[in-house]
């Protein structure tokens, strides 16, 4: 289960200087535009093996392009 | 694990920087200008009175305390007894534009309403600049 969080949550993660950004967006819409220092990993590929370049330690913030 | 629910839509909106193929395109709020007269509800027409007129927008904003725009000054309402509060001749709730418009995006909806500025702001109605038609 994932909390939500809008742009000043989201701020004061990043702020603490170890969160991990993520979007979940295809990748030709991430190599487009995408939010300083996220990685990409596409929902449709998302799967243990794409997802262990995360830090279970550090938290992850996903986000794709509006609210669902 | 969170979830940034507003998203990318989002964090475009409100002008912050990107990274990427489209990072450097050109946007609304890169070319909205900052100085645009603002004041409060309780500041009164003479208060703002001149500083309005002597901009070259022709009109002011009545702002929040953080910033959210509540209504426009008109130079054509500030005709009026001075002691008048901006929120009794401002115009409530002027129609504005998302900060990660192109251009060509601006230019177009300008041209459909006969505007000649466009008001720039983010998503929560903080005012950002205006931008004007003569420059797009």
């Amino acid at each position: 289960m994932s909390a939500k969080v809008d742009i000043d949550g989201l701020r004061a993660l990043l702020d603490r200087g170890d969160a991990q950004l993520v979007e979940v967006l295809p990748a030709e819409e991430y190599d487009e535009e995408h939010l300083p220092g996220a990685i990409n990993l596409p929902l449709k590929q998302l799967d243990a093996d794409t997802a262990a370049v995360l830090d279970r330690e550090r938290p992850v913030i996903v986000y794709c392009w509006d609210y669902i | 694990m969170y979830d940034y629910a507003p998203s990318k839509e989002d964090w475009l909106a409100r002008g912050l920087p990107t990274e990427g193929e489209k990072a450097d395109a050109s946007r609304a709020w890169k070319l909205a200008r900052d100085d645009v007269v603002t004041c409060s509800l309780t500041d009164t027409v003479g208060d703002v009175r001149e500083r309005i007129l002597a901009s070259p927008y022709g009109f002011g904003f009545v702002v929040a305390e953080n910033g959210c725009i509540l209504g426009r000054m008109r130079k054509s309402a500030l005709d009026c007894d001075p002691s008048l509060t901006a929120e009794r001749v401002m115009e409530p709730g002027p129609s504005t534009v998302r900060a990660d418009l192109s251009p060509e995006e601006l230019r177009e909806r300008l041209d459909k309403k006969g505007f000649r500025y466009a008001v720039v702001s983010t998503p929560d109605g903080v005012l950002m600049g205006v931008v004007p038609r003569s420059v797009l």
